[in-house]
């Protein structure tokens, strides 16, 4: 009980804190689940994110979803997914329909332009938090050398980052395991701490 | 039957949305407008204004409302469900199957190698972030609240439940 309490909680304040559609709220999962709860590792959350990407439809409740599910089967699913988009989707039918027209908001457009800003300092945390892991793990040569083309492919040749994820992901797959990977394991071990 | 039609207009936006919420908002507005009729450009783009100024998934709380609207709470719950569950029980299957496999060193290297593509495509949510930010409310307020937010996260330790509550209120009244 206190677990589905935990859940919701956790979700429920993704669901009203995150300004800015889906993927404003993926720094906020991550400050829950990965920092708050320790439901799951770094590693975890990065492969979510990354299949999360490959896949279509909402992130926000891909992520709820599958997070609500490891913690604690089908009833977690159900919770995370409903405590990230309730509250909201029930404040929006309430305010459309007891104001005939949405014009003049001003305050309200002024309250979301002030939280923009503070999504991307966020989301930059993370992405620097994400990159300095990669470091790590692979080393900063080939991590930067990888940081470069991922952008130019991204950015310039505006390739669809679900194809590239899917690329790596079926290189990894058929690529020969080598006898053993000297030194990086045990920097990962400590990785996931 | 109007739920199976409301149930395809937003199965289909979800299972051709790459990109998250945002990007299946033109493939609803597809459904919803062009196809079905149930509402015009006009209403459609009133409710997505609304939707946008609100925190939550975007394409959740059309799904919702534009459910409710046509089909009352069962008809959102239909378009919720159509929206969020073929995804959701997609992702569940593949990770499943990948953590039965996690300590194959194959799984341990699709971690590493996709890690600095989740890297730029955080970074490059953060510049449009403050891309978008630049555009609405200008460099110096943007600056300030970056600096200001930064520091309460990451050397205060503040979780960001109070820094989005007080920027919502300095927003609120001073923007």
């Amino acid at each position: 009980m206190k677990l589905q309490w935990n859940i919701f909680v956790a979700f429920f304040r993704v669901g009203i804190l995150g300004y800015g559609g889906g993927p404003s709220s993926i720094p906020l999962v991550h400050k829950e689940v990965v920092d708050k709860y320790k439901w799951m590792s770094d590693e975890e959350f990065g492969d979510l994110l990354a299949l999360g990407n490959t896949l279509p439809g909402p992130i926000a409740t891909k992520l709820a979803g599958y997070i609500g599910y490891r913690v604690s089967g089908v009833l977690g699913t159900i919770n995370a997914v409903l405590a990230t988009i309730l509250p909201t989707i029930f404040f929006m039918i309430l305010l459309l329909s007891s104001l005939s027209s949405i014009k003049g908001y001003d305050w309200v457009q002024g309250m979301t332009a002030a939280v923009i800003p503070v999504v991307g300092v966020m989301l930059a945390v993370l992405t620097w938090q994400f990159i300095q892991k990669a470091g790590k793990g692979m080393g900063w040569v080939p991590t930067g050398a990888m940081l470069v083309v991922v952008f130019v492919l991204l950015e310039f040749f505006n390739i669809h980052p679900g194809i590239l994820i899917g690329v790596l992901l079926f290189l990894a797959i058929v690529k020969k395991d080598r006898k053993k990977k000297k030194k990086h394991l045990s920097e990962r071990e400590g990785d996931s701490s | 039957m109007i739920y199976w039609e409301i149930f395809l207009a937003f199965f289909i936006p979800g299972i051709l949305g790459y990109g998250g919420g945002p990007a299946s908002i033109p493939l609803v507005e597809n459904e919803v407008v062009s196809r079905y009729g149930w509402m015009d450009v006009q209403q459609f783009s009133e409710v997505l204004a609304l939707g946008n100024s609100l925190p939550g998934p975007i394409a959740t709380k059309m799904a919702g409302y534009i459910g409710y609207e046509v089909g009352g709470p069962l008809g959102a719950f239909v378009g919720v469900f159509a929206t969020v569950a073929p995804s959701l029980i997609l992702i569940i299957i593949l990770l499943s199957i990948l953590y039965k496999y996690k300590d194959s060193p194959k799984v341990k290297r699709m971690t590493l190698y996709v890690r600095p593509v989740i890297g730029i495509l955080l970074g490059g949510m953060a510049w449009r972030f403050f891309s978008e930010s630049y555009v609405n409310i200008g460099l110096l307020q943007t600056a300030l609240l970056s600096v200001i937010s930064y520091l309460l996260m990451e050397k205060f330790k503040l979780h960001p439940a109070f820094v989005i509550g007080g920027a919502l209120v300095y927003g609120g009244f001073l923007l």
